[in-house]
C-alpha cells in the first residue's frame, strides 16, 4: 500500500516541479480528448502550442495576440493572488473587470467626444475605482457581518453580467446606433483609446500595467512587511493574530487590491482590443486568472509564465477552431483539466509518498 | 402592466418546480458539509448533469434514463474531487473551483449536438378527485413526480442524519474528525461516500433543469444555480428542513420575477433578474452577522482536510 506521509514543509523542487509535469499531463489528456473527438492530437496540440509562435503562416497574426490576452490574465492573477495567499478567496474577479470596465467606458462616454490628455488617465482611475468598489461589497460583508466572501464575490459575478447587459442595451447604448445594443466605438474616440504602443507587438497600457503590478506584487510581498502580514495570516492565521495583524484590514486591502488590478484589466480591456461595452464583453478572463494565479505558483514571476501559456491556450484554441473544427468549449476543458492535475499533482511538494508495506507498520492507527 | 394576471395558485405551483433543482443541489450539498467538506463545484456538477440527462434523455426517448445518466454523471465528477481532495489532500476551495470551470466547459463540448433538440415530457402526476379540487389540488397533487421525490428526500434526510447511525458517524466526521478517526470510523469513506451522495443529487437537479423546468439545453444555462444552492445550504443553518424553506422562498422570488418581467413591469428586465441573486446575498448577510449562531450550526471541521497522522 502507499502511504502518505507529511512533509515538515513543502519540497522547493516539486514545487517547480509540479506545474511543468501538470502542463505535460494535461497535453497527453487534452490529445485523448482531442483523439475522441476524431481530431488528430499531434496536430492539435500542435495547432495549440507551438504554430502561434512560430509558424510562418500565422505567426506575425499570433504572436502580438499573445500580449494581448496575456495581459489581463497576468494582472487579475496577481492581485488575486495576494488574497488567495492571505486565505482570502476573492473569486468574483470577473464581476471587478466587468465593473471596473462600466465605469471606465461612462468616463469616456460622458466627455465624449471633448478630446483631452486628461481622458485617458481618468478612464484608469475610474477602471481601479469600479472594480474596487465591486470587491468592497464581499469585503466589507465580510469584515461587519463575517458574510462568506467566496459566495458573495462569486453571486456578484451574475449581478455584473446582468448590469453589463443593462449598459450595453440601455445606459451605455450609442446614441446614434440606430437602437443595436453596445456603446459607441471607445477605441476610436482618440482621447480613450487604449493603441498599441510599438507596432505588431500587442503591447498596449494594459501590457505596461500588467508589468507594473508583477513588480509591485513582488516588492509587496517580498520585501514589505504586509506582504509578511499576508503570508503569516495564510499560513498560521493564529499567530498572525498574535502578531498583531488585524484580519480585518487585511481583507479590505486584498479584496480592494484583487478588485482594483480586475478593474483596470477591464477598462485596458474595453478602451482597446474589446473596442466597446458589448453584451457578450466578457470573455471569462477574470476565472482563467484563478487558474493562471495557482498555475504560477501565488509567486509573481511564476504568474508571468502561467499568464503567458494560458494566453497561448486562448490563441491556439482560437487556432484549431478553425483549421480543425475543434470546438471552443474544448478549450475550456482544457483549461479545467490544467487546474485539476496541477492540484492533484501538489500532494508531491506537501506531502512524500510511502511504500508501507503490511507486517512491517510500526505505527497503531 | 397588471399585477391582477397573476395567479396566486398557479405561482405557488411554479415555485415549486424553480425551487426543485436548487434543492435537490442544496440538499446533497448539505450532506457533503455535514460530513465536513465543503464542494464548491456545485455550479459544475449540476451542468453536467443537466448535459447529460438532456442528451441521455433526447438519445433513448426516456426521460427516467436521462435523469439515471445525471446521477452517474453527477458522481462520476464528485469522484473526481474526492479524489482530489481526500486521497490528493488537494485544497477544498481550489478543487471546487476547478470542478466548476471543469464542467462548465465539458458541458458545452458535450452538449454541441443537442442545442435546440425537445426532450421527452415527463408527465405530471395526478391524484384523480384530490388534483379536482380548488388551490390545494394544483399545488400538491399535480406536480411532476420529481418534486414529490424531493420533498421524501428533504424527510429522508432529517430523519436519517437525525435517528440513524450512520447520520451520527456522519456528524460525527463533520463536527471533529479527529475524534472521529480516534473513536474508529473511517472519515475518509465517509467523507467520499458523502461526496458521491452529493454529487448525485447535484447532477439530478441539474438534469430537472434541462428536461422539466425549462426544458431545453443551452450553454452555461445553470446560471448560478449551482452557487445559490450553496448559499442555501449556509441559509438553512445545515437543517433539511429550513432548506425547503429557503428553496422555495427563493423559488418564489425567481416566479414572480419572471412574472413581473412577463407583466411588464416599468423595471428593465436586466434589474429584475438581479434580484434572486441580490436577495441571496442579503440573506447570507443576515445569517452570518449573528456571529454565535453560525458558528454554532456550522460543522465543526468544514473546509479542513484530514491526513491520519501516523
Amino acid at each position: 500500500m502507499l502511504r502518505l506521509e507529511k512533509r515538515p514543509s513543502p519540497s522547493q523542487a516539486w514545487n517547480y516541479a509540479t506545474p511543468v509535469l501538470a502542463v505535460l499531463l494535461t497535453m497527453i489528456a487534452g490529445g485523448i480528448l482531442f483523439a475522441i473527438l476524431g481530431k488528430n492530437p499531434f496536430e492539435a496540440i500542435r495547432l495549440i502550442f507551438w504554430d502561434p509562435l512560430f509558424s510562418e503562416q500565422f505567426g506575425s497574426y499570433s504572436r502580438p495576440q499573445l500580449l494581448i490576452k496575456a495581459g489581463p490574465l497576468i494582472l487579475i492573477a496577481c492581485g488575486l493572488a495576494i488574497g488567495f495567499r492571505a486565505g482570502i478567496w476573492n473569486i468574483g474577479a470577473e464581476g471587478q473587470y466587468i465593473v471596473g470596465a462600466l465605469c471606465a467606458a461612462a468616463v469616456a462616454l460622458w466627455f465624449f467626444p471633448a478630446e483631452s490628455v486628461l481622458v485617458f488617465p481618468l478612464m484608469i482611475v475610474a477602471g481601479a475605482l469600479g472594480g474596487w468598489a465591486w470587491a468592497m461589497i464581499p469585503a466589507i460583508l465580510k469584515t461587519r457581518f463575517n458574510t462568506n466572501e467566496i459566495l458573495v464575490s462569486l453571486l456578484l459575478v451574475y449581478v455584473a453580467e446582468k448590469l453589463l447587459a443593462a449598459a450595453a442595451t440601455g445606459f451605455l447604448r450609442n446614441p446614434d446606433g440606430a437602437g443595436f445594443p453596445g456603446s459607441r466605438n471607445i477605441n476610436q474616440y482618440p482621447s480613450a483609446a487604449n493603441l498599441e504602443l510599438i507596432p505588431n507587438t500587442g503591447l498596449h497600457w494594459g501590457g505596461v500595467a500588467a508589468f507594473a503590478a508583477v513588480l509591485f506584487t513582488y516588492v509587496m510581498l517580498q520585501r514589505h512587511i504586509l506582504g509578511f502580514h499576508v503570508r503569516l495570516a495564510g499560513q498560521a492565521p493564529r499567530a498572525a493574530r498574535f502578531a498583531g495583524v488585524a484580519p480585518a484590514r487585511l481583507v479590505l486591502i486584498c479584496l480592494g487590491l484583487g478588485g482594483a488590478f480586475a478593474g483596470m484589466a477591464g477598462m485596458f480591456e474595453v478602451a482597446g482590443p474589446a473596442r466597446l461595452i458589448s453584451i457578450d464583453f466578457n470573455a471569462g478572463y477574470g476565472f482563467t486568472a484563478i487558474i493562471v494565479a495557482f498555475l504560477g505558483r501565488l509567486h509573481p514571476v511564476g504568474i508571468v509564465l502561467a499568464g503567458l501559456l494560458l494566453a497561448l491556450t486562448y490563441i491556439g484554441g482560437e487556432l484549431a477552431q478553425f483549421m480543425l473544427s475543434i470546438p471552443a468549449a474544448a478549450i475550456q476543458v482544457f483549461q479545467g483539466m490544467l487546474l485539476f492535475f496541477l492540484l492533484a499533482l501538489d500532494v508531491l511538494s506537501n506531502y512524500r509518498i510511502r511504500l508501507a508495506l503490511p507486517g512491517r507498520t510500526s505505527e497503531a492507527k | 402592466m397588471d399585477i391582477g394576471a397573476i395567479n396566486p395558485v398557479f405561482l405557488i405551483a411554479s415555485l415549486m418546480v424553480a425551487a426543485t433543482p436548487i434543492l435537490l443541489a442544496a440538499l446533497g450539498e448539505l450532506v457533503v458539509e455535514k460530513a465536513g467538506v465543503l464542494n464548491l463545484g456545485v455550479e459544475g456538477i449540476m451542468i453536467m448533469g443537466a448535459v447529460t440527462g438532456f442528451a441521455a434523455a433526447v438519445t433513448t426517448g426516456n426521460a427516467w434514463l436521462g435523469m439515471l445518466a445525471a446521477i452517474g454523471a453527477g458522481a462520476l465528477l464528485a469522484l473526481v474531487f474526492a479524489v482530489l481532495t481526500q486521497v490528493l489532500m488537494a485544497n477544498q476551495v481550489a478543487s471546487g473551483l476547478a470542478l466548476t470551470l471543469f464542467g462548465l466547459g465539458l458541458s458545452a463540448l458535450v452538449g454541441q449536438g443537442f442545442v435546440g433538440a425537445t426532450p421527452p415530457r415527463t408527465e405530471k402526476l395526478t391524484f384523480g378527485p384530490l388534483t379536482d379540487l380548488p388551490v390545494v389540488g394544483p399545488i400538491l397533487f399535480n406536480q411532476d413526480p420529481l418534486v414529490y421525490v424531493s420533498l421524501a428526500l428533504v424527510a429522508g434526510i432529517w430523519w436519517w442524519l437525525k435517528s440513524t447511525r450512520g447520520g451520527r458517524i456522519l456528524r460525527a466526521v463533520g463536527e471533529n474528525h479527529d475524534s472521529a478517526h480516534a473513536l474508529g470510523y473511517k472519515v475518509r469513506r465517509v467523507r467520499i461516500l458523502a461526496i458521491l451522495f452529493g454529487g448525485a443529487c447535484a447532477g439530478l437537479g441539474g438534469a430537472y433543469l434541462s428536461l422539466i423546468r425549462v426544458p431545453q439545453w443551452t450553454e452555461g444555462m445553470t446560471t448560478g444555480a449551482g452557487w445559490i444552492a450553496l448559499a442555501l445550504v449556509v441559509f438553512a443553518a445545515w437543517r433539511p428542513g429550513r432548506a425547503l424553506l429557503g428553496a422555495y422562498l427563493f423559488g418564489g422570488i425567481m416566479v414572480l420575477q419572471l412574472n413581473l418581467q412577463a407583466a411588464g413591469f416599468r423595471i428593465p428586465v436586466e434589474y429584475l433578474a438581479m434580484s434572486p441573486y441580490i436577495i441571496t446575498i442579503l440573506v447570507l448577510v443576515l445569517m452570518s452577522s449573528n456571529r454565535g449562531r453560525t458558528s454554532l450550526s456550522a460543522p465543526g471541521s468544514l473546509g479542513r482536510s484530514f491526513h491520519a497522522a501516523g
